[in-house]
């Protein structure tokens, strides 16, 4: 018999019931809660006079509507303009209240993006299965969790029943081998997946990243990668346990303490794919291959490297294609053959739960240090995940840096990712937005998302239009430092 | 959860591969905390030349002439013929609230996203997965004939065209079940209360960590 994967290790750990039928009820160790998909299942348990199972479990934090200027922020709830949105926010805090669970509320310095939140505070945790009514839950799959994001049908079952109905998926191995170089991300890596496997191409599949390039990427990095698993279709990606794993989630506030940690860490240490484990499916790329990417169509998988071009629809392998690349090319307002770097921006968006970190915000400076923003950029904002990682940034100067080169510093959440607030694109401008989806009008109706690194969003504040971030002298610096 | 019952409905065909959640249902109707009401909402920014508020009066709207659930022959169509990978991006559950809403009891493509898979049929909505050269020939006939429409039958798990042709479809048991006999599914799984219990018990003995009480 062949080993276990890691995610047929996490599914056995467990399963509470196999039926007959092929689905199965597996227990559910952490739920994230967040204002916009929490709602109606808080009112589908009061309709059927149902309690939360564990509220322990469980762990919200608003992030999809609230403002991000500090103004508004600064009047906390009545800061939200907007009242469809502020009876959102309301509602999540007065359910909260109702039922026992604990929030981290619209100016609490822990609020964030719940995928930024949880990892931040040792509320993901190695072997745990992970839910959350945001399909970026994936993110926490980083950590050798099995996280699945979900619709409000299911945020309502797992409240009421502390398990998810669910029916084993196939497993899939992405390996990337070798040494990024320099200037290529995580961002880069995934986007780099995604163009090679497809929008659909984890569709059914747990999806565990693997290989040398994986291995070296830091714990924030590999909530990059894990947190657009499902932008390929899969609603898990993971990624195994090692050190980096485990320095990174000791005294986090959550973290099991001192007479538990060690028996954690050794059990932590099993979350590893067997040696002679099977997958159903591997795909591998080399890392070398890797260049800065740029997405230039309207689904994350139309993207290709800053060396490249705007491909054309004459070229799609079949009718399908070539409808989908046209559409883009006329919502785009780009060119068959169009050089990337050709491309100029309007807006730049650094945030979201894919890259709003503290190590993304650290690029982003690195690049933007003593420059000044483009006079053809009409905004340039960067939004940190959470107010600790806001808190750290300020620690470390970076906020003088993004606001010396023109960049505006905002308060945390979702902000332009999605758009749901204030912070959105007008018809026509294009963006370098270093989040996870360039869908029509995802960031503004009308508006035109380019997905990118945040250190490709920062250099293409600075010039205006894309360019390569290997070619900045900043760069050149770092290399001679460093080598 | 109304029982799905064996219809004849009107096939609109919506020809675009990856038609994600945020094109079904755009952001600015999430803010809702209802879960009804998305229907004039559904495919906003295909159905209206307008951007859309929530709620807006959508009757004054000015529709968008060439998008196909304005066009007169797809009027009170039930079934939805789509292209590949319907459903992806978020996993908001407004997406299959608007298709239900909108009166769309099945949707036809060659493949659908995960999560708005499992969404769908918890809200009654059945999703019929077919090969891709028999979904390109649905849409053939459904462009060829005004009113086209299918007989859609969940028991047998088939659907019969206007020539009586009939296309089998593959459904798990479960869900088939659920949808044709109406039923909550945290009512089914509470009848299994007795073991979630027996295995949190052993799971917090084994990996007490993972109880940790929050703050």
């Amino acid at each position: 018999m062949s080993g276990q994967t890691l995610y047929d290790k996490l599914w056995e750990q467990h399963l509470v019931t196999q039926r007959d039928d092929g689905t199965a009820l597996i227990y559910i160790d952490r739920q994230l809660l967040h204002e916009v998909t929490s709602p109606q299942a808080f009112e589908g348990l009061r309709l059927a006079k149902r309690k939360p199972w564990r509220l322990d479990a469980n762990l919200a934090t608003p992030d999809h509507n609230v403002p991000t200027t500090v103004k508004e922020r600064a009047e906390g709830n009545s800061g939200i303009k907007d009242p469809v949105s502020l009876i959102q926010v309301q509602t999540l805090d007065d359910n909260c209240v109702e039922y026992g669970i604990e929030e981290f509320k619209i100016n609490d310095p822990r609020q964030g993006i719940v995928h930024v939140v949880g990892p931040e505070q040792g509320a993901t945790l190695p072997g745990m299965t992970v839910v959350c009514g945001d399909s970026h839950t994936a993110t926490h799959g980083a950590f050798g969790a099995l996280a699945h994001g979900i619709g409000t049908s299911e945020v309502e079952h797992v409240m009421a029943t502390q398990c998810l109905l669910a029916q084993k998926m196939k497993n899939m191995q992405v390996r990337v081998e070798g040494e990024l170089g320099l200037g290529v991300t995580a961002k880069d890596v995934v986007l780099a997946i995604i163009g090679k496997i497809g929008t659909a191409g984890g569709t059914g599949y747990a999806i565990e990243f693997a290989g040398s390039a994986i291995e070296s990427l830091s714990m924030e990095g590999r909530m990059t990668v894990c947190n657009m698993a499902i932008e390929a279709g899969a609603r898990v990606g993971m990624i195994a346990v090692d050190d980096t794993t485990i320095d990174y989630i000791g005294n986090r506030p959550f973290a099991p303490t001192a007479e538990q940690w060690e028996a954690a860490v050794a059990d932590w240490r099993n979350l590893v794919s067997d040696p002679d484990a099977t997958f159903d499916k591997v795909v591998t790329l080399k890392a070398e291959d890797i260049e800065p990417q740029v997405s230039w169509g309207t689904s994350p998988e139309m993207v290709t490297g800053i060396s490249g071009q705007v491909p054309d629809p004459k070229a799609a392998p079949d009718d399908t294609v070539q409808r989908s690349h046209t559409r883009a090319l006329e919502y785009m307002g780009l060119q068959p053959n169009q050089k990337i770097t050709d491309i100029k921006l309007d807006k730049i968006f650094i945030g979201s739960c894919t890259n709003s970190r503290i190590e993304d915000l650290r690029e982003a400076a690195k690049v933007a240090k003593g420059k000044k923003v483009a006079d053809s950029i009409m905004l340039a904002m960067v939004v940190p995940g959470s107010g600790l990682v806001k808190r750290q940034a300020e620690e470390e100067g970076l906020d003088k840096i993004f606001i010396e080169a023109g960049f505006e510093w905002r308060e945390p959440g979702c902000s332009m990712c999605l758009a749901m607030n204030a912070d959105k694109l007008g018809a026509g401008e294009h963006c370098a937005s270093t989040s996870n989806r360039n869908f029509e009008g995802r960031q503004g109706y009308g508006g035109r998302t380019h997905l990118v690194s945040p250190a490709m969003a920062a250099a293409a504040a600075i010039a205006g239009h894309f360019v390569d971030v290997r070619s900045l002298p900043a760069n050149d610096a770092t290399h001679a430092q460093e080598a | 959860m109304k029982k799905f019952e064996r219809f004849e409905g009107v096939v609109a065909p919506l020809d675009r591969a990856n038609v994600d959640t945020d094109l079904i249902i755009p952001k600015q109707f999430l803010k809702s905390i209802k879960r009804t009401g998305f229907g004039v909402n559904l495919f906003d920014e295909l159905r209206y030349l307008d951007e859309g508020q929530p709620d807006q009066d959508c009757s004054q709207r000015p529709l968008n002439p060439d998008f196909v659930l304005n066009q007169p022959r797809y009027e009170n169509a039930e079934v939805l013929l789509a292209r590949r990978n319907f459903g992806c991006g978020s996993s908001r559950e407004h997406a299959p609230w608007a298709l239900e809403d909108f009166g769309f009891k099945a949707i036809i493509a060659p493949s659908f996203a995960d999560i708005f898979y499992n969404n769908a049929f918890k809200n009654g909505l059945l999703l019929i997965t077919l090969e891709e050269d028999e979904v390109e020939r649905l849409f053939q006939e459904v462009e060829e004939r005004e009113g086209y429409a299918l007989d859609v039958d969940l028991e047998n798990q088939r659907i019969v065209t206007p020539r009586g042709e009939i296309l089998e479809f593959q459904v798990d048991d479960f869900r088939k079940q659920c949808l044709l006999e109406g039923l909550d599914d945290i009512g089914i799984t509470l009848k299994d209360e007795d073991a979630i219990r027996a295995f949190e018990e052993k799971h917090r003995q084994r990996r007490p960590w993972l109880f940790r009480q929050t703050a």
